[in-house]
């Protein structure tokens, strides 16, 4: 497995743990909002962060999560930089700051299947390691004209296939704060690279849970919004029904931030959602303060979600919110051993004002196969095109043989190019569409789709969010479930509903399991209620002890702490 | 005759590219003929991360040429991807309609009276185009076709002859270019046509084993394929083999069909509906506002030419062949009532002009229709003789000339009166006295030979028929003499 060379670029000293030398930088642990604020107040320049997140990057190389830093990283600081002293130069610096874009500076991470133009895009694969992306994805786009400058791209599993990261052509990431475990996946670059504060905020894309389940194992803020919140254009295709692109953050008002920037109706993608559908009927009962009921009727749609965040900060309690949870999901995490820490969650809901209530989706885990069955079948359809022919890498066997036909050039070249995890889904999803077969699984599946639909649907008509866990439980260990593709298909089994739903799901930091590492809640709503969730969210993370313990920051602070203490023993021994 | 004793079905699947501004999918334009692959763009060469979105003309236009053909119009149509690997498929998969084509059912009557049905139509993205080259540049490919719109208008099996399927498509393609949705150019592929042949004895009621064509663009080579593939079944069933369900391809050049692929081979296309396009509704508003924007078509034109303006049913065909000919002769006729002497003048005059300017799509480029109008007015009126009118036809082709000005500059205008003409007919009787013995024997010879003198002696002026008919008036009192 080649990776991509930038020995030039690293530092000789590979380092694998986060607590690296550059801890005591000022840069350290920054969020999204501070670093944006601090580029604007112009407390340090963009390329003095940018330089401090590739060094972290190159510190921490050997966690796996950065494939390849984009050589041009610099330069576009620079270019951010000439632009803030311009506008202190030409305004008044009080109106400079509101006038400034509103990522200004801020340095980002891209998960590898997403388009950037004229920088190589392999999707985590072999087949595709030498494709240069032809044009700008529209969220790159977004996050251009707002000012953010592009560090890297991240490791992920094969066209995102995966749930661990172990299915990278170009090897495992490793978990944030264990070498040993899975960083989680298919976006598990994007999670370590957020988590490992080689950025302050990543993108990442959510097909089954891709999102939300590295940064539950990782410690941070990931949302799967509505299907069609975000713009497909320019991200590879894997699951195009499935398929959303969202931030990971390292806080809830970090992730607010990042996707009221790229969510939006776009021209380019029939399938997308115009802002105007966010409502916010879930929050205003909530409120109980005139003003504020008022300020988000009037308020711009798109804002609703920063604002949600800034109304949760003043909220003393959750007092009126409805919140169910589901028998089948409280079952499957009674075998476990972190159900006692989910039941007290519940608990502490209840306290701060939140009705509980309990519901049942006797079919739950039926998501799972019918989620397999129809990502199967549309990415058998989406990675048609990666045929050796065009742009992805045709076997040299097929050129070497004079006889070889065009079928031999296809399937020397994708049996070559494609990985194991990946061929087997091109199979089940030929074989799930075949004639005689199509009734039967395909569109069983649609039937199936459509009532779990219903049902949540009659459910969201008592309550305003579900929770349940994002996954079993922390981070599993790096080969753990490798041998057997079932077994890690399993692994999906709290994260796929959202995506067959098309609705919003959360997933936030809600305590430290029994390795000290990191578990994740998710929260669910109706679609387009995202609002709701980061009101939720925003206001779990601030006051659940749990949820505070178990962020990122958190532990990138205690990692901090302990080696400073074991400096100072060092230095007095 | 072997063919007696057996029954030929064929149904026809027909492509023809909408004539829309741009591609189906993307904002390409819409045009052939242009560099190998300089109009193409993220979305109809297939990179990763492109999506389609739909061209709503596409769907109108689609709309329309169902309801041309009587097709009943679905209000909600879906998008499906059908599955396959060329090299032409940039996607390796054709955004396609297999459940719910935008039109279904429709037919259209031959002129023997039979109804052809019509199954369905259903709108589609083109693909791209291979170039066979030498062995060692091998085969490229030019992606410019990929995503042009594409209807597909799939019959029920109801020819049972290569003429009844001609007739069919010569119909169809008046319908869509005066309907305005296609231009049907065959010469650039924009109609190609697929036949499934099957024979059966006379005397069965179940179908026999079909094959298919594919790619048929041409008239001729529909006529032809069909023959052949005809002739061939019936043979092997009377060798006592069986027909097998197989693609055939059709060699023009050799007058043969092969054999390409069977059953067996076909592909298993794997349709499922495009994830990436919206469900298409249409409503009923929707479809009331389309038909009303449908013109009168050929075949409208083709009965009120004859039943209204008594031409008959072959000029009626040649004028409404190409809808700018007929739309012409319409406009001509806004201007001057007698269609049968502009038709004449169309079909006799205009439209050998056509053959040598191919490219001409407006038949006022070659005359404008004041200009003919004129011309048919002085020659109606016997202000100028047929032999002039044609030569006065030939001097303002393709100028900005004034038909009655150029008349008058030729000297072709008949200024002479009644009286000045019976004065030119006493003077050439009188010179020529020796002619009238003749008159008994041939009386026809005597008044050409007066007419060719008054002719003569007018330089042309005098009207020709006005001439004969004083001098059948005015010879008699010499005979008497």
């Amino acid at each position: 497995m080649d990776k991509i060379n930038i020995t030039n670029q690293m530092n000789s000293k590979s380092q694998s743990n986060p607590q690296a030398t550059l801890s005591n930088s000022k840069f350290f642990n920054l969020s999204a909002v501070e670093v944006i604020e601090k580029i604007k107040k112009r407390e340090f320049t963009c390329r003095e962060i940018c330089e401090y997140y590739l060094n972290r990057m190159k510190e921490l190389w050997d966690k796996n999560a950065i494939l390849e830093i984009f050589d041009d990283a610099l330069q576009q600081a620079d270019n951010i930089d000439l632009m803030i002293a311009n506008y202190y130069k030409n305004a008044n610096p009080k109106t400079a700051l509101s006038s400034l874009p509103k990522l200004c500076g801020l340095p980002i991470v891209i998960k590898d299947n997403i388009l950037y133009k004229g920088k190589t895009c392999s999707c985590g694969s072999q087949f595709m390691k030498n494709y240069k992306a032809q044009y700008n994805a529209t969220v790159i786009d977004k996050l251009l004209k707002e000012g953010v400058v592009i560090l890297a791209r991240a490791n992920m599993d094969e066209f995102a296939m995966g749930g661990s990261c172990e299915n990278s052509a170009f090897g495992a990431c490793k978990n944030a704060f264990d070498d040993s475990r899975v960083s989680g996946g298919s976006s598990g670059g994007s999670a370590v690279a957020v988590a490992c504060d080689m950025c302050a905020v990543a993108l990442g894309s959510d097909t089954g849970g891709s999102i939300r389940q590295p940064s539950a194992f990782n410690g941070l803020v990931g949302i799967k919004p509505t299907y069609g919140r975000v713009s497909r254009y320019g991200l590879v295709a894997y699951v195009s029904s499935f398929d959303q692109i969202s931030p990971i953050a390292k806080n809830v008002e970090d992730s607010a931030l990042i996707l009221s920037v790229i969510a939006g109706k776009d021209i380019n993608d029939e399938t997308s959602l115009s802002n105007n559908e966010i409502t916010t009927s879930n929050i205003k009962n909530l409120i109980s303060n005139k003003d504020e009921k008022n300020f988000i009727d009037n308020e711009n749609s798109i804002n609703i979600i920063k604002q949600a965040v800034k109304l949760s900060k003043k909220a003393v309690n959750l007092n009126g919110l409805k919140i169910g949870i589901l028998k089948e999901t409280q079952k499957l995490m009674q075998k476990t051993e972190y159900n006692d820490q989910y039941n007290r969650i519940s608990q502490w809901l209840q306290n701060q004002g939140a009705t509980l209530k309990e519901f049942s989706v006797p079919y739950f885990d039926l998501a799972l196969p019918t989620y397999y069955t129809l990502a199967s079948a549309e990415a058998s359809s989406n990675l048609g095109r990666f045929d050796g022919v065009k742009y992805t890498t045709r076997s040299e066997k097929a050129s070497n043989i004079p006889t070889a036909s065009l079928d031999d050039v296809y399937l020397y070249s994708r049996s070559e190019g494609f990985g194991k995890e990946v061929q087997r889904r091109i199979m089940l999803g030929n074989f799930v569409l075949s004639s005689g077969y199509y009734d039967a699984y395909y569109m069983k599946a649609l039937k199936i789709r459509r009532d779990l639909k219903n049902q949540f649907n009659e459910i969201f008509e008592n309550c305003d969010v579900i929770i349940f866990p994002t996954a079993y439980g922390e981070a599993f260990k790096i080969g753990e479930k490798t041998t057997n593709p079932v077994e890690m298909y399993v692994e999906d089994m709290f994260t796929t509903m959202a995506n067959i739903l098309g609705i919003p799901a959360i997933s936030i930091p809600c305590g430290l399991g029994k390795n000290n590492l990191p578990l994740g809640l998710q929260i669910l709503a109706k679609a387009n209620n995202e609002p709701v969730l980061y009101y939720l969210s925003n206001y779990m993370t601030k006051n659940y002890e749990q949820s505070k313990n178990s962020l990122a920051t958190t532990l990138l602070n205690l990692n901090k702490t302990n080696q400073e203490k074991i400096q100072k023993e060092d230095s007095l021994c | 005759m072997l063919s007696s004793k057996y029954d030929v079905v064929i149904g026809l699947e027909i492509h023809a590219e909408l004539n829309t501004k741009t591609k189906v999918f993307c904002s390409c334009k819409n045009t052939f003929g242009e560099e190998p692959n300089t109009n193409c763009c993220p979305v109809c060469v297939g990179l990763p991360g492109a999506l389609p979105v739909l061209n709503k003309k596409a769907v109108e236009n689609t709309i329309k040429a169902g309801l041309s053909v009587g097709c009943s119009i679905n209000n909600l149509a879906v998008f499906e991807r059908k599955n396959y690997f060329y090299p032409d498929l940039s996607k390796a998969y054709q955004i396609s309609q297999l459940v719910r084509p935008i039109c279904i059912g429709g037919n259209i009557k031959l002129d023997n009276g039979k109804t052809i049905r019509i199954n369905r139509i259903h709108l589609e993205e083109d693909a791209g185009k291979l170039i066979h080259k030498t062995k060692t540049i091998g085969t490229l490919v030019d992606y410019n076709r990929g995503g042009i719109p594409l209807i597909e208008l799939v019959t029920e099996p109801d020819f049972s002859n290569a003429d009844e399927a001609v007739e069919f498509l010569d119909k169809l393609r008046r319908t869509y270019i005066y309907s305005g949705v296609a231009n049907c150019k065959m010469e650039e592929g924009g109609m190609r046509c697929d036949v499934n042949i099957s024979v059966k004895p006379h005397d069965s009621k179940e179908l026999g084993i079909r094959t298919e064509m594919k790619n048929l663009n041409s008239f001729k080579m529909v006529k032809r394929a069909i023959e052949y593939e005809s002739k061939r079944q019936i043979e092997e069933l009377e060798k006592g083999n069986k027909i097998i369900q197989q693609t055939r391809k059709w060699d023009d050049n050799k007058g043969k069909s092969f054999a390409l692929r069977s059953k067996e081979n076909s592909h298993d296309y794997r349709y499922f509906p495009d994830p990436d396009l919206l469900t298409v509704e249409i409503t009923q508003e929707d479809v009331e506002k389309i038909r009303s924007t449908l013109p009168e078509l050929a075949q409208d034109r083709i009965k009120k030419y004859v039943e209204i303006y008594n031409l008959p049913l072959y000029d009626a065909k040649i004028l409404t062949n190409e809808k700018f000919v007929s739309d012409y002769f319409e406009e001509c006729l806004n201007l001057y009532n007698n269609p049968k002497q502009i038709s004449n003048w169309i079909m006799t005059e205009l439209l050998k002009v056509l053959k040598d300017k191919p490219n001409c799509e407006n038949l006022n480029e070659i005359i404008t229709k004041e200009n003919l109008v004129s011309i048919l007015e002085l020659l109606d009126s016997k202000q100028i003789t047929r032999p002039n009118s044609k030569i006065l036809f030939e001097n303002i082709c393709f100028t900005s000339k004034n038909a009655k000005d150029v008349a008058k500059e030729l000297g072709m205008l008949s200024s002479l009166s009644d009286e000045e003409i019976k004065d030119f007919v006493k003077q050439v009787i009188n010179t020529n006295p020796d002619a009238i013995l003749d008159f008994e024997k041939n009386p026809n010879k005597v008044i050409m030979f007066y007419t060719g003198k008054v002719m003569a002696l007018t330089k042309g002026k005098a009207n020709p028929i006005t001439t004969q008919s004083f001098i059948k008036e005015i010879l008699p009192n010499y005979l008497k003499k």
